[in-house]
Parts: structure tokens; C-alpha cells; sequence
């Protein structure tokens, strides 16, 4: 029998190397005559690993890594096939310490199946929520998502079963289920991850959610700058649908679901979900006004549910094993597991998938490792581009959005960029003004001139030009882009803005302030 | 401005293959984008009456969105991260290398049409920073020695 060996296929894997490791063992076995079934797998979310070889022995599967293609020979030297020792060893995969300590529920099988392969989702438990939602009645679908406590994972962490009760209590000839996979925060990719390595948990998901609340056609809207994904979602779909698990009748119920993805174009802001529907309709990506609401009147003007990626791929764990196991894990009102990203200046990054209520510090340190430069960590920016930076005063906060929220911070999409003790934080306040210009749709005054006013201003800080009433104006600048704009791209910016100049006055010239003063 | 040469066969076939989607502009635009490398002006009108749209309708969903783009690249397209992740692992100087050794700025190619280079605002390989793609594929914990190999073997290729 041939053994099998993995060599992801993930992005980040790949952009270390993955694809030359793949085609360097897949000749070399060739050249020594060893029959090896290679499979592309998804990563297992240990950054500092990849490209991370698996293979899988009578103990189990044993990792090496990172692994480069001019390692191969000696790796085969060292019998690796058999789990052989090499200075590249890492032992059994699901040993290391990042990846044992972790609750992965929605993760359950990144990294472990070969992602656009059905049979292979089948064998780890796929498709078991779809067959007991398939039992229920629409109206109990919602129930086990309101009693989960799943909030949205893609920043505003609305409770996701209230959302869907709207839609299924909202009369239409069509609804939609719209999957946001614009995933445009900085220092996130869970979405990706996800979408890569176990695209048929997100279609799963995405079929759950069309069942329960009567909607028969499903779009994802993805990053064009994720064409990994883009082919990965469609393998998997084309399967879906050779199966039956989507078409004109699920698995022979009567019930249709149709599901197909649509590219984004490099806009940040269709990420926010009404701009979303915007571009999906064929338009700019402007921000409509609120209400109505998308679950009442949504894309082309009908009820829709549009979800994060993690959101709908956390739905089939749910629906399989019950709301009630996916709420016993998490703190507050913080429920179930968060995916976290750990990015930026670290030793290790990687994805984390947690109950709610691990602190920063653990993750940062147990988990990071410290700076990727060794220096001490100074200030990390928690849930992408609109998040709050936060020193390290504040790191013992768990991660659970009441306890951000109280610090005047965002968990958001559970994205953590880690920055050492040479970043200037004053910099890093321009710089989320220069994003909100550049990404702004300019529907509304406070965030189209507010952010380009706001670069003004603090390149007169920086360039300790009137720097008193610069400062003042930088406030009242925020204050007015906090209460009048019309989406939280104009509204948050001033999070990163603020958090950076309260915590880190040193920066923008506090000490000589003072002396002005 | 120069006129560029194009194929409007492609674009006719792109737009009558997808223009009876529901919300069909934006696939149409990836596939002329796809097929030619960017949207000519002069194919507004023809995406335009196809889909009921004023040419101004067309023209302003072009704009808005970054990965659009009205002129031929270059032989290869860079795009290079400029977001959080990347900045706190030197995504600026490598920028600067960047810009100094193909000798552009964004949004412009070099003299020779071998390289575009535009920048991007996270590629969500954030934990392999700083990151690029070349032509779609990506490469992470770019290093300027990592990027001279980078350049090189686009170069090398067909
Ligand atoms: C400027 C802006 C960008 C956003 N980008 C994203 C995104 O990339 N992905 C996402 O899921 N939600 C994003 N959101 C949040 C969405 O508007 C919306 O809350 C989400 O799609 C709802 O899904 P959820 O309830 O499952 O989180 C963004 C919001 C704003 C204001
Ligand atoms: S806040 Fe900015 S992005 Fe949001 S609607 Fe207003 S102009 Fe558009
Ligand atoms: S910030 Fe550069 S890849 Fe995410």
C-alpha cells in the first residue's frame, strides 16, 4: 500500500515554498521507485512550520518542517516515510503543543483532509448538520443557531439566530443567503484558511442557513485577491452539486439550494455588508443607508442573510452536535470558539482557534512566543484596520467582545497584528487615516474629507507644526468622523487613531506638549 | 493619450456569455480583465448597451474599485502589501527597495513592459509578512535578496 503524504496547499504554505517541496517529493519518490499517495492538504495553522510535511504512520500522522525542496533527499534518506528521524522531526501533528491546546470546532479539519475532496469530508463528519436540519422544521434550525449564542464573527458580533428569524419571518417569493468573504482586515485569514482547506464546511453552512430560512440561492462574495480560494470553492462546489448536496433537491428533500461565488474588485469598503449587496448587484460598492435592513430588504431588494465565512462554517458543528455544545465552550456572552489570528512581529504565528476568554497575554506569549524580533512586544492592533491598538497594560484582557468593548476596543474578526518596540505609533494613526481616504466610498462628509483632513493634521504633528492645536484638532476631527459618518469605516477609524495617541503620547510629542503647555 | 489595440471579439464574447446574470458587471469586467489584462475605454459602450447601462454608469463602477484598470500592464504585475501585518515586519523598506529597483512608483510599469506594480492592501498572508504576488502567486517573509530571486525567475519565465 502506498503511504500518504501531505504537503499543503494553503497560500501562506505556498508563498513559503509548498509547491516546490510537493514537486521535489513527488520525484523523488519517483526516482527511488516508492509508491506515495500525495496529498495537497490545508495548513494547520502553524506559520512557523510551513511548509509543514505530514505523513501518515501506523502512530498516527508525524509531521517535519519547515520543510524546503533541497531538504527532500535527505528526508527520504531519514526513512521519513516510515516517520523517520530528521533534525526537521517534529513528531506526531496533533502533539504540538499550539495545535493540542487549541478547541477547534470550526477548524476540526483544516489541515487534516484534502479539502475539495467530498468522500474525504464525509469520513471526518461532514455533512451530519445538513442531514439532521433536513429533519427539522425551518423554525428549529434557527432555534439551535439562537441557542448556540453564535454571534457574527466577521466584526459586529450580532447574535446570528435573530438575524436568520428575521429572514425567515419576512414574507418573499425569493430570499438569499450571501456569505461576506471580502475578508479585507489586515492581519486576518481565517477566512481564507477556511475556504482553502474545508470549503465544503462553509457550503454546508451556506445550505443550513438557505434551509432554514426559505432562501434557494446562495452567493459568496470573494476577495479577488484569493484565487487559491476561488478554485478550491469551486471544486468543492462542483462536487456538491455531482452529489446532490445542492441543486434543485438536497439530498432528494424537494428542497433547492443553488450556491455560487462572485469575485470582489479590490474595495475594501464591500466589505461592509450593505456596500457588499451593492457591488454584488453590479454597482459601486456605496454603503445604503440603514434602516431598511438586508434581512428585510437585501440583495436585489429581497431578505438576506449575509454572514461572515466563519459564521455559516461554524453553523454544521451546530446543527450537528447541538447548540448547547457549541455555547458550553466561552465566557460572558462570548460563546463557542473564535479563530484567532495571530500576525504581524511574533515568533509564531498562526491561527488559533479558542474558547472565548483567553487572554491576550497567553496568546501573545504561550502561544507567540514573543516578537519574531526579539525585542519586547510594544503594542499589538486587535480586530484589523478600524481595531483599537493596545499597550501592554492591557494584555491580560480575555478575548470576549464585552471586555473589549469596555476597554474601547474591538475582538472584531479575532485578528491580533503583534508590532515590536520600533514602531512609531504616530505613524500608525496616519497611516489608518491614509486607509480611510484611500477605501473611503464617500457617501458621507465626516469620513471622505475627515480622513484626508486627518492626514493633514498629523503630518503637522509629526512635523511638530502647531502641534497644540493640531493635537486638539485631531480630536474634534475624530469626534465629529465617531458620531457622523454613516458606516464604522468612517466611524472606527478614529479607534485606531485615538487608542494610539492616548496610549502612546510619547509619540506624538508629548513631552514637548507639555513644555508648550 | 495612446491608443491601445485590442480585441473585441474577446470582449464581445465575455459580455454574451454573462450578460444575463443577475448583477452581470462585475463578472463581465473580470472576464475582459481577464482575457485583455485590463478594460479598455472603448469597450464601455459596447458593456453599456449590453447591459442597459449609461456608459457613465460603466465608466464609474470601473473607478471605484482598485483592481480595475483602464491600460495594458506590464508583462508581469506586482502587487505589494502595504497593511498593518506588513509594516511591523519592514513592509517600508522593502517598498523602497522595491520602487528603487524597478525604478517606479505605484500604478505605473516599468520602462522596459516587463513589471506593473501596484500596491494592495493586505493579501491575508499576514502571518508570513511582509508578502507579495507576483502574477497572482504569492511569496511571503520577502527579504530584498528574496525579491532579486523573485524578479529573476519572473523574468526566466515565457
Ligand atoms: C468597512 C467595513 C468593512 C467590513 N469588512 C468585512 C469583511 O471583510 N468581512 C466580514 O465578514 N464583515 C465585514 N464587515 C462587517 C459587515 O458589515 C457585516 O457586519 C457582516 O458581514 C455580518 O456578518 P456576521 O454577522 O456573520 O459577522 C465590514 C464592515 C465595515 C463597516
Ligand atoms: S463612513 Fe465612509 S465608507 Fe462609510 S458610508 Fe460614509 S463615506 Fe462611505
Ligand atoms: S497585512 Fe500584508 S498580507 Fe495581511
Amino acid at each position: 500500500m502506498s503511504i500518504t503524504v501531505y504537503v499543503p496547499i494553503d497560500s501562506s504554505a505556498l508563498s513559503l515554498g509548498a509547491e516546490k517541496v510537493a514537486k521535489a517529493i513527488a520525484a523523488e519518490a519517483e526516482t527511488r521507485g516508492v509508491a506515495i499517495n500525495l496529498v495537497r492538504n490545508g495548513s494547520r495553522g502553524l506559520f512557523w512550520l510551513e511548509p509543514l510535511v505530514e505523513v501518515e504512520t501506523s502512530k498516527g500522522r508525524i509531521a517535519y518542517g519547515p520543510v524546503q525542496a533541497k531538504d527532500v533527499p535527505a528526508l527520504f534518506d531519514a526513512d521519513f516515510l516510515k516517520g523517520g528521524q530528521h533534525a526537521l522531526s517534529l513528531g506526531p501533528t496533533e502533539e504540538i503543543p499550539y495545535l493540542k491546546n487549541q478547541e477547534r470546532l470550526t477548524n476540526a479539519r483544516v489541515g487534516i483532509t484534502d479539502p475539495v475532496s467530498l468522500d474525504d469530508y464525509l469520513t471526518h463528519e461532514g455533512y451530519r448538520g445538513l442531514k439532521n436540519a433536513l429533519k427539522l422544521a425551518p423554525a428549529d434550525i434557527v432555534k439551535q443557531v439562537t441557542d448556540s449564542g453564535l454571534r457574527g464573527r466577521g466584526g459586529a458580533a450580532f447574535p446570528t439566530g435573530i438575524k436568520w428569524n428575521t429572514v425567515l419571518n419576512a414574507p418573499a417569493d425569493q430570499k438569499y443567503i450571501v456569505c461576506n468573504a471580502d475578508e479585507g482586515d489586515s492581519g486576518t485569514f481565517s477566512d481564507r484558511m477556511i475556504m482553502e482547506g474545508d470549503p465544503f464546511v462553509l457550503i454546508e453552512g451556506m445550505t443550513i442557513a438557505g434551509l432554514a430560512v426559505g432562501a434557494t440561492q446562495g452567493y459568496i462574495y470573494l476577495r479577488v485577491e484569493y484565487p487559491h480560494a476561488y478554485k478550491n470553492l469551486n471544486a468543492a462546489i462542483a462536487a456538491a452539486y455531482k452529489a446532490g448536496y445542492l441543486g434543485k433537491s438536497i439530498l432528494g428533500s424537494g428542497k433547492a439550494f443553488d450556491l455560487e461565488v462572485r469575485l470582489g474588485a479590490g474595495a475594501y469598503v464591500c466589505g461592509e455588508e450593505t456596500a457588499l449587496l451593492e457591488s454584488l448587484e453590479g454597482k459601486r460598492g456605496l454603503v445604503r443607508f440603514k434602516p431598511p435592513l438586508p434581512a428585510i430588504e437585501g440583495l436585489f431588494g429581497k431578505p438576506t442573510v449575509i454572514n461572515n465565512v466563519i459564521s455559516l462554517a461554524s453553523v454544521p458543528i451546530i446543527l450537528d452536535k447541538g447548540g448547547d455544545y457549541y455555547r458550553d465552550f466561552g465566557m460572558g456572552r462570548s460563546r463557542g470558539t473564535l479563530p484567532i489570528q495571530l500576525a504581524g512581529n511574533i515568533k509564531r504565528p498562526g491561527l488559533i482557534e479558542k474558547a472565548f476568554g483567553v487572554t491576550l497575554r497567553e496568546i501573545l506569549y504561550d502561544y507567540g512566543g514573543g516578537s519574531a524580533t526579539g525585542r519586547p512586544i510594544r503594542a499589538v492592533q486587535v480586530g484589523g484596520p478600524l481595531g483599537a491598538f493596545m499597550p501592554e497594560s492591557q494584555f491580560d484582557t480575555p478575548l470576549d467582545y464585552e471586555a473589549f468593548a469596555a476597554l474601547w476596543a474591538v475582538l472584531g474578526h479575532g485578528g491580533i497584528v503583534v508590532f515590536d518596540d520600533t514602531v512609531d505609533m504616530a505613524h500608525m494613526a496616519r497611516y489608518a487615516m491614509e486607509f480611510c481616504a484611500e477605501e473611503s466610498c464617500g457617501k458621507c462628509t465626516p469620513c471622505r474629507i475627515g480622513s484626508t483632513r486627518g492626514v493633514e493634521v498629523l503630518d503637522k504633528i509629526i512635523g511638530d507644526e502647531q502641534r497644540v492645536a493640531q493635537l486638539a484638532l485631531l480630536r474634534d476631527l475624530s469626534d465629529t468622523m465617531l458620531n457622523g459618518s454613516l458606516c464604522a469605516l468612517g466611524g472606527m477609524t478614529p479607534y485606531p487613531v485615538l487608542s494610539a495617541l492616548n496610549h502612546f503620547p510619547e509619540d506624538f510629542g508629548a513631552a514637548k506638549t507639555e513644555q508648550a503647555a | 493619450m495612446t491608443q491601445h489595440v485590442w480585441d473585441k471579439s474577446a470582449v464581445t464574447r465575455v459580455i454574451a456569455e454573462l450578460q444575463d446574470q443577475p448583477g452581470a458587471l462585475l463578472p463581465i469586467l473580470h472576464g475582459i480583465q481577464d482575457s485583455l489584462g485590463y478594460i479598455p475605454p472603448d469597450s464601455v459602450p459596447l458593456i453599456a448597451s449590453a447591459l442597459n447601462l449609461s456608459r457613465a454608469e460603466v465608466h464609474g463602477v470601473i473607478t471605484f474599485y482598485h483592481y480595475f484598470r483602464d491600460t495594458p500592464p506590464g508583462k508581469h504585475t506586482l502587487h505589494l502589501c502595504r497593511a498593518e501585518s506588513c509594516q511591523s515586519m519592514g513592509s517600508a523598506s522593502l517598498e523602497k527597495y522595491v520602487k528603487e529597483k524597478l525604478g517606479v512608483g505605484f500604478h505605473e510599469t516599468t520602462a522596459d513592459g516587463q513589471f506593473s506594480l501596484e500596491p494592495v492592501y493586505c493579501l491575508g498572508n499576514c502571518a508570513c509578512s511582509p508578502a507579495l504576488t507576483v502574477d497572482g502567486e504569492i511569496y511571503g517573509r520577502v527579504t530584498p535578496q528574496r525579491f532579486d530571486e523573485i524578479l529573476e525567475e519572473a523574468r526566466g519565465q515565457a
